[in-house]
């Protein structure tokens, strides 16, 4: 295992580190200590790492991963995996505005609460949420999959295009052209295969509601103005 | 004698003209506001209303053809480790994949590639076609992200983190369904045929603090290679520069409201924003104020048509301009050998502007296949070439006539302004006088 102190090593040489690696390295467990809350801590990775970061970090930890898996082991700041590719991103605390926001693939993991705008213009990735979302989550959510545990704040799905929202708790309220969608048997199966990949149990998949897009503001109309 | 009463002349108001009256009508019969693609139309200060006074006794010109005067410029010093140097100091502008023809894009990359500069994404993600037939790419960061990938990201030259547009400074993008193929829906990962909100903001940051933070996120992933430049909407140009040094930018790229778009509210183009030539001294000014001036290069865009223009721009301050409008009429855009296809889309050649409905008889707008392979994008691409050139050489010669071996050692001295405003707006003496309005002076 490589382990690398932030307390004593740069940002940009530990970032630098992590993008000399490639996919067939053999140093594939990396620790990373101290982060003391520092911003785009292990972002850009790109080859299939297991990096376990001992600390809460900043802004934008782990931002456009692909492949490597990533474990915060602490809270994380705004835009945690923004935009991953691919790979999987842990937080074992809470994070801050969104998270996994424009994210294309990949997994993203929140032990905790997630606050606003979590999933904001998701383009492919899953977001799987042990605690609540703040408001305006998933706005503009273009396509993959959202889930969460508890519950959801105001405007849910703004916006939403053809992503998937699966929340077991309440909704505080429905953003604009975002409404509740009949649970049939591929999306409890759906669910059942995230849950799996994500590692968290406890939970059933039949408890989730699921939420999409009306689709009524593809193509404008004069009479959805108020909608606008 | 018979009583005589003269008719008048039927008189029209100048409130509501012909255009006011149209737009009236059209509004209430389709209920819907007007989208159109380019920049303000409307009449407003411009580099026409300043005229540059040429060598004299006090200074002596250089020989044209003969005596050097360079134009080269180098964009990223700050704190890239690869900046990029152009051969010219006009570049052009970012305009997507999907608002162009992908044969569009590949003559803008083949063109500006030719001529020794550069060309940019827009919000539509890179194209093979155009990373390929461009030699120096700048990649938009942009609040949609469609497309955004690190790997594009590091086969970019350079990043520009897009906060706004002079067409539309706080307003989003629009591409209409009828343009959305399946390419094009493809690389924006969304249905095909359906209107396209791209948001108005980013979607993880808000702010100059959180935008210094994500800069160093982009300037991590690309192993601070690439220049970043921020491009801003003629709004509060000498704030935003400010900030947009204080973020961490390369470069700062304003544009003014003569900037074209896509497609957007003819209410937004005319009504928001300020003119190209009112933004230049203020933004020049943010960067002298903090010492940057020629550290953080400065691009001017918005109505930029010839070496004249160039020559001015850079004389109030800009390093570079960009161009976008004019690019596409290069192109062949708003040709008038298409006049009659224009007829038949109810506008005439100059004035096409309906960009977003994807009908461009010139193959340039528009993602109909049979439309696009009307567009050659070897030799529209040389036509562009040609017209960067030909620019440059305007531009050399104006500097030359005044005493100049770079383009860059022109000086708003040169300048002197043919309106109150003009000379208001760009900080240069009435002609005949001494005057700039709201500094004093003979």
């Amino acid at each position: 295992m490589r382990t690398i102190d932030l307390g004593s090593t740069s940002l940009r040489e530990l970032n630098e580190l992590l993008h000399k690696q490639t996919s067939g390295t053999n140093e594939t467990q990396w620790e990373i200590l101290n982060p003391r809350g520092g911003h785009a801590v292990a972002v850009g990775v790109d080859s299939p790492l297991n990096i376990d970061i001992k600390g809460s970090v900043g802004y934008y930890v782990a931002g456009m991963n692909k492949q490597a898996n990533i474990t915060v082991h602490g809270s994380a700041g705004p835009g945690a995996a923004e935009n991953m590719m691919s790979g999987k991103v842990v937080v074992k605390g809470d994070v801050s505005q969104y998270a996994g926001a424009t994210g294309r693939g990949g997994m993203l993991v929140v032990e905790g609460n997630a606050s606003s705008r979590c999933g904001i213009s998701m383009k492919g990735i899953d977001i799987v949420v042990k605690g609540n979302i703040g408001h305006m989550s998933a706005f503009m959510a273009q396509t993959g999959n959202l889930v969460v545990f508890g519950d959801a704040g105001d405007a849910l799905g703004d916006s939403i295009y053809e992503a998937r929202l699966f929340v077991r708790g309440q909704v505080k309220s429905l953003g604009a052209d975002c409404i509740e969608k009949e649970m049939r048997d591929e999306h409890l199966e759906l669910i059942d295969n995230i849950l799996k990949r994500s590692g968290l149990n406890g939970v059933k998949p039949k408890d989730f509601r699921r939420y999409g897009s009306a689709r009524k503001l593809y193509n404008f109309n004069i009479d959805n103005a108020d909608a606008y | 004698m018979s009583y005589h009463n003269p008719p008048t002349t039927p008189r029209k108001s100048s409130v509501f003209d012909d255009y006011t009256l149209s737009e009236i009508r059209r509004a209430a019969s389709t209920g819907i506001y007007d989208i159109r693609g380019g920049g303000a139309k409307r009449k407003v200060p411009h580099f026409d209303d300043l005229l540059f006074l040429g060598a004299s006794m006090s200074r002596y010109p250089l020989e044209g053809y003969r005596e050097k005067c360079s134009t080269n410029v180098v964009i990223g010093t700050r704190f890239a480790k690869k900046p990029i140097e152009l051969k010219i100091p006009i570049t052009v502008a970012g305009m997507s994949f999907g608002s162009l023809s992908a044969n569009a894009k590949e003559a803008l990359g083949r063109g500006a590639t030719i001529a020794g500069t550069s060309t940019t994404t827009g919000d539509g993600g890179m194209t093979p076609e155009e990373r390929g037939q461009s030699q120096t790419l700048v990649y938009q960061y942009l609040p949609s992200r469609y497309g955004m990938n690190p790997d594009d990201l590091r086969k970019a030259d350079a990043i520009e983190v897009v906060v706004g547009q002079g067409a539309k400074p706080g307003g989003g993008g629009m591409l209409l369904g009828q343009k959305i193929s399946d390419r094009v829906a493809e690389m924006r990962t969304l249905p095909k045929g359906i209107d396209q909100r791209s948001a108005c903001r980013h979607p993880d940051w808000t702010g100059p603090d959180d935008l210094e933070i994500k800069i160093l996120e982009l300037r991590e992933i690309t192993d601070w290679e690439k220049p970043i430049y921020i491009k801003v909407g003629g709004a509060r140009p000498y704030y935003d520069v400010a900030l947009a040094v204080k973020a961490g930018a390369d470069c700062v790229v304003v544009d003014g409201m003569q900037g074209g778009t896509a497609a957007t509210q003819e209410v937004f183009i005319e009504h928001v924003g300020q003119p190209t030539l009112a933004c230049i001294r203020p933004a020049v000014q943010a960067l002298q104020d903090l010492g940057m001036h020629r550290k953080v290069q400065l691009i001017v865009s918005g109505g930029i048509r010839n070496g004249a223009d160039v020559a001015k721009a850079l004389a109030l301050g800009a390093d570079a301009v960009s161009v976008g409008t004019a690019a596409l009429i290069a192109l062949g855009d708003n040709d008038p050998a298409l006049e009659a296809e224009y007829q038949k889309l109810h506008t005439t050649a100059g004035a096409y502007d309906d960009w977003h409905e994807g009908k461009d008889p010139a193959g340039i707008t528009t993602q109909d296949p049979e439309l696009s392979r009307r567009l050659d994008p070897v030799l529209a691409g040389r036509r562009l070439a040609n017209y960067l050139k030909v620019m440059t050489l305007e531009a050399q010669t104006i500097a030359r006539a005044c005493g100049h071996n770079h383009v860059h050692n022109l000086t708003p001295e040169d300048l002197c302004a043919l309106t109150i405003e003009a000379a208001a707006m760009a900080r240069v003496p009435l002609a005949g006088t001494g005057w700039v309005p709201g500094q004093g002076g003979l």
